[in-house]
């Protein structure tokens, strides 16, 4: 559905040329849904906006819907759905009619195109706000009659960039659920990017990781955690003795990594640490270290992406995170203490 | 027939909003109505050229002017879609891109060409000789010029990168030279030499002339055929221009 080799875009800043895009290759297959995950500027867009023909690119070639984006942008348009960053509606246009215009646009009769925005703007629970405004809708609804436009002429292929951000996690949750059933229904292939770390890890099947204008990691979110980070597993003992007796027993699992001892806890990653850990507390007790508190967690794509580039993807760019998951381990501590 | 059938789709979108609303196409069609109460008084009295009715004379370049302020603020709409985004997702579109400047253009042209025809039906029971085929063909060159002149303001719409008060001084900037430079409100035959030069290099002179001797009835008036070219040759540049700015301004 989407062959990208080599793809690259510079832009002029001043005297500075800057490289937003520097050698992309890419593979995606029918029906797949694939999220580009990364950091703000680290080139998500600028990908998008090439495979999506809004931007030339500066060198590398890019096939989507079977057709070049540079040598035949208009057959890729008539195959493509995209829901931008923006809204597709103006504020001053109805609801119904933005979606209706969407449809002539690609060829529908009006009947068909009116036909295809009632069964749409229903599925997506807008037919009450058919005749209001676009500027009076709230940002989840808003966002749905984006898709609905997106959608009108039932695309094989939906690109959507930053769909969720803005959203509370409520409108977030619902557009989700919206985005899925439609896919179900019509077997769309959905990429989009993100830089909800969350959103990517609950909902795309497959996830790049891209940073500075590369992909650096691609796979499945379950494939990417499993094969970069390990479960990360803190024993708290009673005192910093015990810790450093802890780390040693710990270092005898059978695949042990990066462990730690911060005062009179130990941290230490490994695969499959559930399974592992009832080993390593009745080990402990052999020994007679006094395990205080245990606790294993899965890793994030926050610590995929840690251990590629060295910085926290919450840190590399404003990145949003709506868990708490890291001053909870602060907590943890303290208790253990 | 592409070009046609999508430029009709892009003026029907942006007519909608007013067909929804009839209120302000009424309230806008009928502002002229205003101006004619208010200047109409004025030139009585006053006599046109070989004791024709001063409307003769005013009419169009009034309607010029009408059309002149109407087009060149088309842009501005466009200012509002950049900034909410509506305006990238019809460049994602199979839609041509010379159909988007037309349709949104012509979306001024349409009242404009209203407002129009209503200032000629109010003037005509007081002295305006009405040339029916004149006032059409008039009407078409203003049109075309309407085309130019609203894809040069989408144009500048797009190359401000969001920065109202930017379009906004340009657009000023160039309104009002652009407006006396061409008779439109004075004639400028007792003009100063210089001015007079000025004046025969903005195009916008010429289509006044054409629009003069068309609603005059002089259809042998050579003004007619270099109006008519300088109204085409504005919506090519327009054109030309708008659909080179708007594969930059996806960038």
């Amino acid at each position: 559905m989407i062959h990208a080799e080599g793809l690259t875009r510079e832009f002029r800043v001043g005297k500075e040329t800057v490289q937003a895009v520097r050698g992309l290759n890419l593979d995606v297959q029918e029906g797949e849904l694939v999220a580009f995950l990364g950091p703000n500027g680290a080139g998500k867009s600028t990908s998008l906006r090439m495979l999506t023909t809004l931007l030339v690119p500066t060198s590398g070639t890019a096939t989507v819907a079977g057709f070049d984006v540079v040598a035949d942008p208009a057959s890729v348009r008539q195959r493509i759905g995209y829901v931008g960053q923006g809204h597709g509606a103006a504020d001053d246009q109805q609801v119904r009619d933005e979606v209706v215009t969407q449809g002539r646009i690609y060829g529908m009769s009006r009947t068909d195109a009116a036909a295809r925005t009632d069964e749409l703007i229903d599925s997506l629970e807008l037919t009450s706000l058919a005749k209001r405004k676009a500027s009076t809708l709230s940002g989840g609804q808003r966002r749905r009659l984006d898709v609905a436009i997106g959608m009108v002429h039932a695309p094989r292929l939906l690109f959507l960039d930053e769909p969720s951000t803005g959203l509370d996690p409520q409108s977030r949750a619902n557009l989700w659920e919206h985005l899925v059933r439609l896919r179900e229904q019509h077997g769309t292939t959905i990429f989009l990017t993100t830089h909800y770390l969350e959103e990517a890890d609950a909902m795309a099947e497959r996830v790049l990781v891209i940073d500075e204008g590369r992909v650096i990691a691609d796979g499945s979110p379950e494939e990417l955690k499993a094969g970069m980070a390990g479960d990360l597993i803190t024993i708290g003992t009673s005192s910093p003795a015990d810790a450093s007796r802890a780390a040693m027993v710990a270092g005898r699992l059978d695949s042990p990594r990066e462990i730690t001892i911060d005062g009179s806890t130990v941290r230490l990653r490994t695969v499959g640490g559930a399974t592992a850990l009832p080993g390593l507390l009745r080990a402990l007790d052999a020994v007679d270290v006094n395990a205080v508190s245990a606790e294993v967690k899965r890793p994030t794509l926050d610590d995929v992406f840690l251990e590629l580039t060295g910085r926290s993807l919450r840190d590399a760019g404003d990145i949003v995170a709506d868990s708490i998951k890291p001053t909870q381990t602060a907590q943890t501590l303290e208790v253990a203490s | 027939m592409m070009l046609a059938n999508h430029t009709g789709i892009v003026l029907g979108r942006q007519l909608r909003p007013m067909s929804r609303d009839p209120f302000t196409l009424i309230f806008g069609v009928l502002q002229p109505i205003v101006f004619l109460a208010l200047y109409g008084p004025l030139l009585v009295g006053m006599t046109g050229a070989g004791g024709e009715s001063p409307w003769q004379w005013f009419v169009p370049g009034i309607i010029v002017m009408v059309s002149l302020f109407g087009t060149s603020v088309a842009g501005a709409y466009l200012l509002e879609e950049l900034r909410v985004g509506s305006f990238e997702r019809f460049l994602v579109t199979p839609l041509d891109r010379s159909s988007l400047l037309i349709g949104r253009a012509l979306k001024e042209v349409v009242p404009l060409t209203l407002q129009a025809i209503l200032i000629v039906a109010i003037v005509t029971p007081f002295g305006f000789q009405l040339h029916p085929i004149g006032v059409i063909v008039g009407l078409l060159i203003l049109g075309t010029f309407g085309i130019g002149l609203g894809a040069l303001s989408h144009s500048l719409a797009m190359a401000v990168k969001r920065q109202e008060y930017l379009f906004w001084l340009v657009q000023q900037t160039l309104l009002f030279p652009l407006l006396l430079l061409s008779g439109i409100l004075l004639p400028l035959d007792f003009a100063p030499g210089w001015l007079q030069t000025l004046s025969r290099l903005n195009p916008l002179t010429y289509v006044v002339e054409a629009e003069r001797a068309l609603f005059a009835g002089d259809f042998a008036e050579p003004s007619i055929v270099v109006g008519a070219a300088v109204a085409v040759g504005l919506a090519i540049v327009g054109l030309a221009v708008g659909t080179r700015m708007m594969r930059r301004a996806a960038a």
